[in-house]
């Protein structure tokens, strides 16, 4: 007997969920803003999602109603993934330590 | 590109953002975590790409999409003030949202595409997946809509409450479950954007009664709400990449959840029920109150008190950051230090509107991190602290929370500024914070009121330290 496949997403779906329990509470609460800005920027991985529904069946004669909304949800990804990415960055190279040398 | 290849790659770009996430468990990992998670997030696009199949003659749409999206999420990176952070937070949570929800409906319009069966005809997995994906999205949009208009004060960020608030909630969940597992045998365009709707209106009635000091749980259950949508869109497009990051981000959210619900020892159930126990109460201490006798003091006292401390203890809260105080609190402990006073900064786990954000302000400010601490790393330090410092918070500091069991926020952790020797409260008038507690720190004797904006009087004190 096969396995159903979903059963297999599901494995990887729960363990994920671990692996996300474990490394999270590992997580500094000094970074947990980062932290969300940073989930929030790979949440939007669904942009796989949405170039798979701009593009495919799409040979330019005629767009359908779901390339068009591939379309719009792949540049609200591309917000997301540069916004959440590059506020991300900025506030992490805020993080410094005590630095005695310039101080004197 | 084969199936069986892109599988592979897109559990890279998991295995990728599980890296990023590990990073975070220091500020000295942290920037390579970021690194880790932009490869993660290039590796997904690149291996999409490949897999449709047409692709390149379309390329130009893409580069389209993409410039378009990167110049407004690049922009909006750089000018954003820290301040203003968890409203940014919450908006790109309604993109996700709202993404989530627009590959949902072009999979059911088109489910060939993404390999699902046939208009009206996709295969029963994939349409209660489908359901649950769209369903989540959707609750994610508008209640994250809902939470920037109140952060960012277009909307007021006092609870909005009517009669049958719950019933109607419970009527329109139980409506939303019914929709879903009725799309297995009826698969009609009037039910899928029924059930769309009725997900739309959950998602604003939810946050709509919750209050402005409650945003940190409220923020962070869109979070984990934003990873649950991915997660479901992950399942129903068969996409390894979105399952294993929808349930990173998911329980991530779902973890802030809970940190953020201990820091006011109130139940997540109790927070989404509705805000604190309103007026009548608050208004009764209000009265008894005035009469108490509050020693106020102007910023020469404070200046003098601080400079001829040997330790001092800064508590921020959400205060400093509506005044923006903390750069130039920043130059008050610089002073001090010059005077050989030994200043930290203690943060309790709600100040402020999200999940650290006092950390994010006091570190553009250049605090070093290793000067802030949290609550439990701090917490017995006060009784050997000459003066706290509290500008902008209130509530995470009141006693009551130990001593009466009456009292709405009884059981929440506190940061003992109460065993300061003394105590300088920055606030601009006698008013009870958020939980409308009234304060009994401020009648202390060891207690010195400072009325007056956060900023304008810790810039008077910098004038008098120098």
């Amino acid at each position: 007997m096969e396995i159903d496949p979903f059963i297999l997403r599901l494995c990887i779906f729960i363990l994920s969920i671990f692996i996300g329990y474990f490394v999270v509470w590992n997580v500094t609460p000094s970074l947990h803003t980062p932290l969300m800005s940073v989930t929030n920027a790979i949440s939007s991985v669904i942009i796989v999602g949405a170039i798979i529904a701009s593009f495919s069946s799409f040979n330019g004669s005629s767009i359908s109603v779901s390339n068009i909304l591939g379309f719009i949800a792949t540049t609200l990804a591309a917000i997301n993934i540069f916004g959440g990415f590059l506020v991300t960055q900025r506030m992490l190279q805020m993080y410094k330590k005590k630095e005695k040398k310039k101080d004197k | 590109m084969s199936v069986n290849l892109s599988s592979i790659l897109f559990l890279i770009t998991g295995i990728l953002f599980i890296l990023a996430l590990r990073g975070l468990s220091s500020p000295e990992t942290s920037r390579m975590g970021n690194f880790f998670g932009i490869s993660g997030m290039l590796l997904a696009i690149v291996v999409s790409i490949l897999s449709v199949d047409i692709f390149f003659t379309n390329l130009i749409y893409f580069l389209i999409a993409l410039s378009i999206g990167g110049i407004i999420g690049g922009i909006i990176a750089f000018k954003i003030s820290m301040t203003a952070m968890p409203q940014l937070v919450a908006g790109f949570h309604s993109l996700v949202g709202l993404a989530a929800v627009l590959v949902a409906v072009s999979a059911y319009y088109s489910p060939e595409s993404f390999g699902l069966g046939n208009f009206q005809a996709i295969k029963t997995a994939s349409i209660v997946e489908m359901g649950i994906g769209v369903s989540i999205g959707a609750i994610t949009f508008t209640g994250s809509i809902i939470a920037f208009l109140k952060l960012q004060g277009l909307m007021s960020g006092s609870p909005i409450t009517f009669p049958g608030q719950h019933y109607l909630n419970a009527l329109l969940g139980t409506l939303i479950i019914f929709l879903i597992g009725y799309l297995i045998s009826n698969q009609s365009t009037q039910i899928f954007w029924i059930l769309i709707m009725a997900s739309l209106a959950i998602g604003f009635l939810i946050i709509i009664p919750i209050g402005g000091a409650d945003m940190p749980v409220v923020i962070s259950m869109l979070n984990s709400y934003s990873g649950w949508a991915a997660a479901g869109i992950g399942f129903t497009l068969e996409n390894t990449a979105l399952i294993i990051t929808g349930a990173l981000v998911g329980s991530s959210g779902a973890i802030l959840s809970y940190i953020m619900c201990k820091g006011m020892n109130r139940s997540f159930l109790n927070v989404i029920l509705g805000g604190f126990g309103t007026d009548s109460s608050s208004s009764n201490t209000k009265e008894k109150t005035e009469q108490k006798p509050v020693k106020s003091g102007n910023a020469e006292d404070a200046a003098f008190l601080m400079k001829n401390a040997s330790s001092v203890i800064i508590v921020p809260g959400y205060g400093m950051a509506v005044a923006q105080a903390q750069h130039v609190l920043r130059e008050m402990v610089d002073r001090l230090k010059k005077n050989d006073v030994k200043v930290s900064y203690a943060i309790h786990p709600v100040a402020g509107r999200m999940p650290g954000h006092m950390n994010v302000l006091l570190a553009e400010a250049n605090v070093p991190y290793d000067e802030v601490f949290e609550l439990d790393d701090i917490n017995n330090d006060f009784i050997n602290t000459d003066v706290a410092y509290v500008v902008g918070a209130n509530d995470v500091t009141n006693p009551v929370a130990k001593t009466d069991p009456k009292s709405p926020i009884f059981g929440m952790p506190i940061l003992d500024v109460e065993k300061c020797k003394s105590i300088l409260f920055v606030k601009r008038g006698m008013s009870p914070g958020y939980a409308g507690v009234d304060n009994e720190l401020f009648y202390r004797d060891n207690t010195l009121m400072l009325f007056a904006d956060a900023k304008k009087m810790t810039e008077d004190i910098v004038k008098y330290l120098d």
